[in-house]
């Protein structure tokens, strides 16, 4: 069945997982535990979406590849849609907003998930294909085909916007699943490692979702000072840092689960540091957007609050950094 | 109707009721042939716009609905607002907009009795446009 290292590790977020949600809700039924109502809240949908993450990367360590593609590719789609419906369009964007949702976003997640078997099969990386094909082939035609339609009012705003949820939503968060396609090192003759690529899959969402927690968990201390109090006032400096510090420790830790040869735990550790920083550039960004809609929440998948964009932000700005950090640690 | 595929939709699938705008017939008008298929038993929705509405705004409620209410006074009327319809398919637009959406029913009014036809439409359309606002 399952290494040990794979085991130690899925295994061992599980269990915390498990212990986390007992927590939250014993100390829900309490009533009175000294905590405001609101944290336990927050901590009660963060633990239930990563109960949801852990059943989409169960996919990555049993079902392959694909599965864990497609299943990227569905939220990729419902985020965007979220996106979209937040951001005001004109009937001139329309066509165009069609082969975003139906040409752009399958296809972006198709040439992640082919990519192995193309370069088994012919000896092609389409790689620089998935990696040029939002920002070059898909912005360039969002700008013709809106102007195609003839409404030029606010043109570059309309188009930007379009293009920021393309980016955010499909390209960003397909470096995800890409994460499966990386070339790790090889592997001496009879060292067998089949779920290594998973495993590094895992340690980044774990990385990015318990580097939210914390710095979430370290802004409740008591001296604050916000950093941007115009667009979010729950992200303290005392939060950033204090949670990125840990996560970095955390990340440093595990480095046993990940395949970074050689350097290991500080390798590991500047790969969390990196997640939580790019975490937090995300996490704060759609709050702007946010901000600027007058919402507090993306959308309404996850009971009435909240939508699955509000989850996975610190994902999509985290993945294509982690993807591109390691893809060339992995070369040098 | 154009096209076997539309007409077996429209008929089989939806059920709809079809009207011909272009001949109205004083003893077979629309809002008869409205209350017949609604009898004691069925449900109609209708749209009151008329049309589909290109802007964001509701349109103006032709008068069908008010003559149907007149006839039957006992037809309970339930506002519904379908939100960011005119995002997802516009009007004259064939390729949909996966958007989210979300419909509204909101508590049924009556026609009352006596009330002028204008001031009927008037509160029809303010309990659906308050729905959007939900």
């Amino acid at each position: 069945m399952m290494d040990k290292t794979t085991l130690g590790l899925v295994g061992g977020v599980l269990v915390l997982l498990a212990i986390a949600t007992a927590v939250v809700y014993l100390l829900r039924r309490r009533g009175d535990s000294g905590l405001d109502t609101a944290i336990l809240e927050t901590f009660r949908l963060r633990i239930r979406a990563w109960w949801a993450l852990c059943t989409i990367l169960a996919a990555a360590f049993l079902f392959g590849q694909a599965a864990t593609v497609i299943l990227f590719g569905l939220i990729s789609f419902w985020a965007l849609r979220e996106f979209i419906t937040l951001t005001p369009t004109r009937p001139g964007d329309h066509r165009a907003l069609f082969w975003v949702f139906f040409l752009f976003t399958p296809l972006q997640f198709v040439l992640v998930g082919i990519q192995g078997w193309v370069k088994r099969r012919w000896g092609v990386d389409t790689y620089g294909l998935y990696s040029i094909l939002i920002p070059v082939y898909a912005f360039l035609f969002i700008l013709a085909r809106v102007a195609m339609a003839g409404d030029y009012k606010r043109f570059l705003e309309r188009t930007a916007k379009i293009q920021a949820g393309l980016l955010v939503c499909v390209y960003c968060l397909s470096y995800a699943p890409a994460i499966l396609t990386l070339e790790l090192p090889v592997l001496p003759e009879g060292q067998e490692d089949p779920y290594r690529h998973a495993r590094l899959l895992f340690f980044f969402v774990v990385i990015v979702q318990l580097s939210d927690a914390l710095q979430y968990a370290w802004a409740q201390i008591p001296s604050k000072h916000v950093i941007v109090p115009t667009i979010n006032p729950t992200k303290t400096w005392e939060g950033l840092l204090g949670g990125t510090a840990s996560v970095t420790l955390v990340g440093a830790a595990l480095w046993w689960a990940t395949p970074f040869q050689g350097a290991h735990w500080w390798m590991a550790a500047l790969m969390s540091l990196v997640i939580a920083v790019m975490g937090f550039a995300g996490s704060l960004t759609l709050s702007a957007i946010k901000r600027d809609r007058g919402v507090k929440d993306y959308g309404t998948l996850v009971e009435g609050h909240g939508g699955v964009l509000d989850r996975i932000d610190s994902i999509c700005f985290a993945a294509p950094v982690f993807f591109h950090f390691t893809r060339y640690w992995l070369r040098m | 109707m154009a096209g076997p595929v539309r007409r077996y939709m429209a008929t089989k699938v939806f059920h709809a009721l079809l009207i011909d705008r272009t001949e109205i017939k004083v003893h077979r008008s629309p809002v008869d042939l409205m209350i017949r298929e609604i009898g004691h038993r069925y449900s109609l929705i209708v749209f009151p716009e008329g049309g589909r509405s290109s802007g964001r705004e509701i349109g103006e409620f032709k008068s069908g609905l008010y003559y149907l209410c007149k006839k039957r006074p006992d037809l309970e009327l339930i506002p519904v607002h379908i939100d960011n319809m005119n995002r997802i398919l516009p009007r004259g637009e064939v390729l949909p907009v996966p958007l989210l959406t979300c419909i509204s029913f909101g508590p049924p009014i009556w026609l009352e009795a006596g009330e002028p036809k204008v001031d009927f439409l008037r509160r029809a359309r303010e309990a659906v446009r308050r729905l959007k606002e939900i």
